[in-house]
């Protein structure tokens, strides 16, 4: 976004030439005064977003998790406090508080198979999140992680509505005693991020090493453009599956054993 | 010049729009101050009372340009004289409605945002477009009625609404019809669907502020024109019902979507009721009865079987919206969930008062502004009234 072309070319004007030249600079001035903090602002909003940072997410790499639900225990909600700790999140359970991870327990109708497994943001190569977001709040990085822009996002819930897995929560009281590292904003939407702040550190999400901590490592990060990496040697010789991979929507968490 | 009394009438009712629409704007004032906590709406049922009202209203907008459009497109003359009135509630209508769905918004101080940046995915995105569009036609179209010496554009700038107004529907209707989340939308359906129920809510409310206007003047339409607005008002409703029965019909054949239907249309309690009572019975059925039986038709039967139209409206939407909403996502077929975050599970969603009174003020706004409109711009259908027996 670049300022008013017509702000700079009046301000060189003569500055003599009467009432109608004084009331055009006039106005351009008002207008640069008026526009350029918005500008400017608008700017720094998007230089401070992830998909913007001049660090950047690398292209060639496509972030995803791998669930082995054979190894995810009933009533273990290690990763589900783990995500609440890192992000700052309250960790309680009413119907507006913020759940960015939850364990969901599954019943098979037919045969009558429980099983406990979590549920998050399974972070779309085609996101309906991101299609439908007015804004463009909703976006997704090169490396394939699904984030809100939290300077942009208007809290419209669209994308609440377009989500297949319930992933989204919506601020619905101000905060306090927010992670700087995770800023969140009343009235804005927010979900998993992928621990993004971890990983562009070079480190594993909060949910992946609660899991490995408690001994059960149920949840496998890493690099799904990689052949080489362990979750692509696992999903190549092990069966797995995409949650409603009748949408096409490829997200980027797999699970094993449903 | 207006009489004393038309002028005092003027000041109490735009008062009263002020009042309601002040009123609106203080229980969003609420909202924003502590969040939507205070709101029915949560982390399932994200969208709630408010949309019902901005739905209804900016639906509503769309149909009721109907009138100016069978004027000006089809040359009916019965319809002509009623255009502008028709444009304005147009307008006004819709301003309300945008009034409710911005101050809904969780950040509704950056509306500026939707404007600086703009998704071209978005079905929101392109609404925003259709919406402004719409103000920007209709008052085009409204000027070239008003002013002499563009008379003959008139009919140019009423084409260029009645296609800009299909296209706007199609795209409120959109909003849901390309969700394929969940089971109530993702229906191709729901575009000419929404097209047609805006045909009838919109003739619902035009007919309510005629026969509202020649009643506070004392005046009566001629039984000619009664009975032909009458019966298009019938014509629509019909078409509605036949619409929405398809809608039902196909998610009833296929087996994926039976379960839906059997809770909206049968077991889900509020949602059954309000849709077979609410929309079909007092919606419906009742006003065809009232508009159609040769014991019942007549000026009031029309002006009552317009507002329950209009009840039957708001009954369907919060069926569709909350009801759509309510009914868990299928992350898991074939599987029954449980989970902290209601998987699996029938969402309640109870409407509180400040959302209520949010959707209302989007009401007292658009009835504001016709009641200002109609004053500055003088108008009453001039050709085809009984006056008034001295």
């Amino acid at each position: 976004m670049t300022p008013d072309p017509s702000s700079s070319s009046k301000d060189t004007g003569d500055v003599k030439s009467g009432r109608r030249g004084f009331i055009g600079i006039a106005a351009a001035g008002i207008a640069g005064v008026l526009l350029a903090p918005g500008i400017r602002l608008i700017e720094v909003a998007q230089a401070a977003s992830p998909g913007a940072a001049p660090a950047g997410a690398n292209p060639k790499v496509r972030w995803g998790m791998l669930i082995d639900t054979t190894k995810c225990t009933t009533g273990c909600t290690d990763c589900v406090t783990a995500c609440s700790k890192e992000n700052g999140l309250s960790g309680g359970t009413s119907k507006t508080d913020s759940q960015w991870i939850r364990k969901i327990e599954i019943k098979e109708v037919r045969t009558g198979k429980t099983q406990s497994l979590p549920v998050m943001c399974q972070h779309c190569a085609q996101p309906p999140c991101v299609d439908v977001c007015p804004t463009g709040a909703s976006f997704k990085r090169a490396d394939g992680i699904v984030l809100v822009d939290k300077h942009t996002c208007i809290g419209c819930r669209y994308c609440m509505m377009a989500c297949p897995y319930k992933a989204r929560s919506f601020v619905h009281e101000p905060l306090t005693n927010q992670n700087p590292d995770v800023p969140r904003g009343k009235g804005t939407v927010e979900s998993c991020t992928m621990c993004v702040h971890k990983v562009d550190k070079g480190e594993s999400p909060a949910c992946v090493s609660a899991c490995a901590a408690a001994g059960h490592e149920a949840i496998l990060f890493g690099d799904l453009n990689n052949p080489e990496s362990e979750i692509s040697r696992r999903i190549r010789s092990i069966q797995t599956m995409q949650l409603r991979a009748d949408l096409k929507l490829d997200p980027g968490v797999s699970y094993h054993g449903i | 010049m207006k009489s004393p009394a038309e002028t005092r009438n003027f000041w109490l009712l735009a008062a009263l729009g002020g009042l309601v629409t002040a009123i609106g704007l203080g229980a969003w004032h609420y909202m924003e101050v502590h969040g939507h906590i205070v709101t029915g709406m949560d982390n399932q049922v994200v969208w709630g009372l408010p949309h019902v009202f901005a739905i209804f209203l900016i639906v509503s907008a769309s149909g009721v340009l109907n009138i100016a459009s069978i004027g000006s497109v089809f040359g009916q003359s019965a319809y002509k004289p009623r255009a502008p009135l028709s444009g304005l509630l147009s307008v006004a209508l819709l301003m309300g409605g945008l009034m409710v769905l911005m101050l809904d918004l969780g950040r509704s101080d950056r509306i500026i945002v939707a404007a600086t940046h703009f998704n071209p995915t978005s079905v929101f995105a392109w609404n925003i477009i259709l919406y402004s569009g719409m103000v920007g036609i209709v008052a085009v179209y409204l000027f070239t009625m008003m002013e002499r010496r563009f008379n003959p554009y008139s009919k140019h700038a009423g084409l260029a609404a009645f296609v800009w107004r299909f296209i706007l529907t199609t795209g409120t209707g959109s909003i849901f019809a390309f969700l394929v989340a969940r089971q109530a939308y993702q229906s191709a359906l729901l575009a000419p669907l929404f097209i047609v129920l805006s045909f009838g809510w919109g003739l619902a409310v035009f007919l309510l502020v005629q026969s509202s206007m020649f009643a506070w003047t004392k005046r009566h339409l001629t039984p000619k024109v009664e009975r032909r607005m009458a019966k298009l008002l019938g014509i629509f409703i019909a078409a509605s019902l036949y619409l929405v029965a398809v809608y039902h019909f196909t998610n009833l054949y296929y087996a994926r979507q039976t379960a839906f239907e059997a809770f909206i249309l049968r077991d889900g309690g509020v949602f059954p009721q309000l849709f077979w009572l609410g929309y079909v019975v007092i919606g419906s059925l009742i006003p065809l009865a009232l508009l159609f039986h040769p014991a019942m038709a007549g000026e009031k039967s029309t002006a009552i079987a317009s507002v329950l139209v209009i009840l039957g409206a708001l009954a369907w939407l919060f069926v569709f919206i909350v009801g759509g909403q309510s009914f868990p996502l299928d992350i898991f077929p074939g599987h029954l969930l449980t989970s902290s975050f209601g998987d699996g599970q029938i969402a309640h969603y109870t409407p509180s008062l400040p959302e209520f009174l949010l959707g209302l003020g989007g009401v007292g706004a658009a009835f504001l502004l016709t009641i200002v409109g109609i004053r500055a711009l003088n108008y009453m259908p001039p050709d085809d009234y009984i006056a008034p027996q001295p």
